[in-house]
């Protein structure tokens, strides 16, 4: 594994710390989260595990910097969102969640790792797995799964459900249930950016399955001559729904597809990784236009809930990956390995998220189910513009028994 | 090019006479361009002009308190000012684009060859180097995608023009503009609004071939969330440019192909259609013709022939396609009872068949017949110009039509 180097000038252990795949339990000083690492923002520089491979630009360079208080922050974030999609599939068997539902348990370090690297001003959109990147982006517990269910307090008041969640005032864009249409907006949010001279970036996402879109190759093209700030990211997890990426694609390598865009790959279960390969995306995209990033990723659910995710692929290889690569357990063992946190604390954390999300599932069940006139509210906008009227220029009203 | 005027200050002057004295409405400041509140003439469509102050005071006055006008045949009942200026249909619908891209500068045009070659119909002529590639945009032969980008830059604030060389054509962003334009407001629970204008000419042209003649009204009409205007004048083309743009839903525009060089006198003044009020071509006793887009001109060929005749056919331009002005509608069914539809869709699943049941579902009582509608024939557009003639409605299928239906 790599070697970390820890370069702090508080006064604490300067000795070098090799990093084993085992947990290290030497009784050195351990001082509480509440003292120590959490007001702590000394930087860390870590080494990515995988190198970025490149294509048609400069890699980056795999040392991360990160400060104690955002690695925790990670931490928090992505078992938050882990503990989420558990939740969301126990609600799904439960029948309370209905129609389609897709969990991005595996993905979390993808939506972590982008949203530390950008602001709020900058744009995501995506496509159906949205709930973790509506929640990355500002969303609640409580606005999530009250969409889920299809209660008024969900983000898009119970009308969009599980593949529309939208938070326009942090800039997520959704939530997109065709598969690669939301490509050909995120270039038209860029544009927009470029248009309003905002010096902010548009993160598109999609998936290998939707990689083989072909509006996707118009909108690069177009993004490309017009030198937008597009960023097109792949959220490779080797499936598109039951089909394998060999099976689907005569070249896996997405990151490549671009031809005259430049590409990166990266180890999207690396959350400093990920956070890497966005910042240096967001400085490219501003100054050259568009480039593609490829995260190598992986989802342990099937592709939906009615997916089980097991035909097209062996439980071993799902366990495999969940035990040397789940990004959830990566940042742990670093937290560890710092001394940022003991197990205890950390454990207490995972804990106190599990009741954070019990809370916010009973607060959701207890939410009503939208107005029956909701049924007609926001087909139009009102104002300066349609009202559609009957026979006798009265309103259209809904009358439902 | 038009002037801009406060309608305050001229209320006044209009309730003595109808015309408009163009001379009074000098006014240099154009500061209150930019406020909502910004006041200006709308000329109805029955002739009248009416001072409109601001949204509000719009929905408290009636909205049409009369559809019939007092002036028979008046072929484009727009010409109420005399000292207007005369130019094409295409050159209407640039006016309109123009005057708004001057007003708001979210508003962008994105199509193929829009920028520097013009527009295939001159619609965008000159604007390219007025604006700037950034206002007008040449895309690449992609429309699935470039309606996609319009969409999405819609969703943050800005207002783009989305044209189809060839209405066609749009139907590889057929999912865009399903899903996206007419979803996301509803799906978003009311976030965001998508306020972008699709236009494009449609219609059978002459022998331009199956591909290039379709009609696309009658494939967009289910979709939620969309409006639909065809406008058939210059007059009114240039009204309802001006009004979709500024309108806050996605709007599709339906030019025809046919009407492009068609020459009218439109007033200098600012004006606006209303995007969902139909227009009183001729009024009459006999029996209500609906039509929209080049039909209208086919109709009024043959109610020369009915006046002729001794009919009186009362000719209505629906111009609003979603939603359909029922009111207009069925206060000329109440007064004629018999109604003939005659459009250029497809006989099966057209506007005309819409209608037809809202129609039949709304006045039902008040008919004394079934009603007609006269629409193209169910096959793909013929290019031999004897066989393509014979796939649209002509003049004298509706003189016959309405012999039968007046017996």
């Amino acid at each position: 594994m790599a070697l970390a180097h820890l370069t702090s000038s508080s006064s604490r252990s300067n000795l070098l710390k090799p990093i084993f795949a085992a947990l290290s339990s030497t009784p050195s000083l351990r001082r509480p989260i509440s003292s120590a690492a959490a007001g702590d923002s000394s930087t860390l520089t870590i080494e990515t595990s995988v190198p970025f491979t490149a294509h048609q630009c400069e890699a980056p360079s795999r040392l991360v910097d990160t400060t104690p208080e955002e690695l925790l922050t990670f931490f928090r974030n992505m078992a938050t969102m882990r503990r989420m999609e558990i939740a969301a599939d126990s609600l799904y068997k439960a029948k309370l969640i209905r129609g389609f539902c897709h969990l991005y348990d595996g993905q979390e370090a993808v939506a972590v790792g982008m949203e530390a690297a950008i602001t709020k001003k900058d744009s995501i959109i995506t496509a159906y797995r949205d709930h973790c990147t509506y929640l990355a982006r500002g969303g609640t517990l409580l606005e999530v799964f009250s969409e889920l269910m299809g209660r008024q307090a969900g983000c898009s008041r119970g009308k969009g459900g599980s593949m529309h969640f939208y938070k326009k005032e942090a800039g997520f864009y959704g939530g997109h249930g065709i598969v690669g249409a939301q490509v050909p907006l995120g270039c038209g949010l860029a544009f927009a950016q470029k248009y309003s001279k905002d010096g902010t970036v548009a993160f598109a996402l999609y998936g290998d399955g939707a990689a083989n879109q072909g509006q996707l190759f118009e909108a690069l093209n177009i993004a490309a001559l017009w030198d937008l700030p597009a960023i097109l990211v792949c959220e490779n997890n080797h499936y598109g729904m039951g089909t394998a990426e060999w099976r689907a694609a005569k070249s896996p390598a997405y990151y490549k597809r671009g031809d005259y865009a430049p590409g990166l790959k990266v180890d999207g279960m690396d959350v400093l990784a990920v956070k890497q390969a966005c910042k240096f995306a967001k400085e490219h995209a501003l100054k050259n236009g568009p480039i593609i990033l490829e995260m190598d990723t992986y989802r342990y659910h099937g592709h939906s809930m009615s997916d089980p995710g097991s035909t097209y692929r062996t439980r071993d290889e799902i366990s495999g990956v969940r035990q040397e690569r789940d990004p959830v357990e990566r940042v742990r063992k670093l937290v560890l390995s710092h001394d940022l946190a003991t197990e205890k604390e950390l454990k207490d954390m995972e804990k106190e998220i599990r009741k954070k999300v019990d809370e916010a599932i009973a607060q959701a069940k207890e939410s009503p189910m939208p107005d029956p006139s909701e049924l007609f509210t926001n087909v139009y906008v009102k104002g300066f513009g349609v009202e559609a009227f009957g026979p006798d220029r009265k309103e259209v009203r809904a009358l439902l028994l | 090019m038009a002037t801009l005027f406060q309608g305050v200050g001229a209320a006044t002057a209009f309730s003595a006479s109808k015309s408009l004295d163009s001379s009074k409405f000098q006014l240099p400041s154009r500061r209150f361009l930019s406020e909502r509140n910004a006041s200006f003439l709308v000329v109805r469509s029955d002739g009248r002009v009416v001072p409109r102050s601001n949204a509000r005071a719009r929905r408290a006055e009636q909205l049409i308190t009369n559809a019939v006008a007092t002036k028979p045949d008046s072929s484009a009942a727009s010409t109420a000012s005399k000292p207007g200026h005369e130019l094409l249909l295409f050159e209407a619908l640039r006016e309109g684009l123009e005057e708004e891209m001057d007003r708001d500068p979210q508003v962008c045009v994105m199509g193929e060859d829009v920028g520097h070659y013009g527009g295939s119909y001159k619609v965008t002529k000159d604007l390219a180097e007025k604006y700037g590639d950034l206002r007008v945009l040449d895309t690449p032969i992609a429309e699935n995608s470039f309606t996609g980008m319009g969409i999405g830059a819609a969703m943050t604030g800005l207002r783009p023009i989305i044209e189809g060389m060839n209405m066609g054509f749009l139907l590889l962003a057929f999912n865009q503009i399903s899903n996206n334009c007419g979803m996301l407001h509803y799906t978003s629970g009311g976030q965001f609004k998508i306020p972008v204008v699709i236009r494009g000419p449609g219609g059978v042209g002459r022998q331009l071939g199956a591909e290039h003649s379709q009609r696309l009204e009658s494939y967009f009409q289910s979709i939620p969330g969309i409006q639909m205007v065809a406008c058939s004048t210059p007059y009114n083309a240039k009204g309802l440019m001006k009004a979709a743009i500024r309108s806050d839903n996605p709007v599709i525009l339906f030019e025809h192909v046919l009407l492009y060089n068609l020459k009218e006198r439109i007033p200098d003044e600012e004006y606006i259609c209303s995007l969902e009020e139909a227009e009183m071509v001729r009024p009459g006793e006999h029996v209500t013709i609906l039509t929209y887009s080049r039909m209208r001109y086919h109709v009024m060929q043959a109610a020369k022939t009915l006046v002729n005749k001794g009919y009186d056919p009362e000719v209505i331009d629906i111009r609003s396609l979603k939603p359909f002005d029922l009111y207009t509608i069925g206060n000329s069914v109440k007064k004629t009872h018999r109604v003939l539809i005659v459009e250029e869709c497809m006989r099966t699943g057209g506007i005309g068949a819409s209608l037809t049941a809202a129609i039949t579902e709304n006045f039902h009582d008040y008919l004394d017949a079934p009603i007609v509608c006269l629409s193209s024939q169910d096959v793909p557009t013929p290019y031999a110009g004897t066989l393509e003639e014979w796939t649209v409605v002509q003049p004298l299928q509706i003189v016959t039509a309405v012999e039968k239906l007046c017996q």
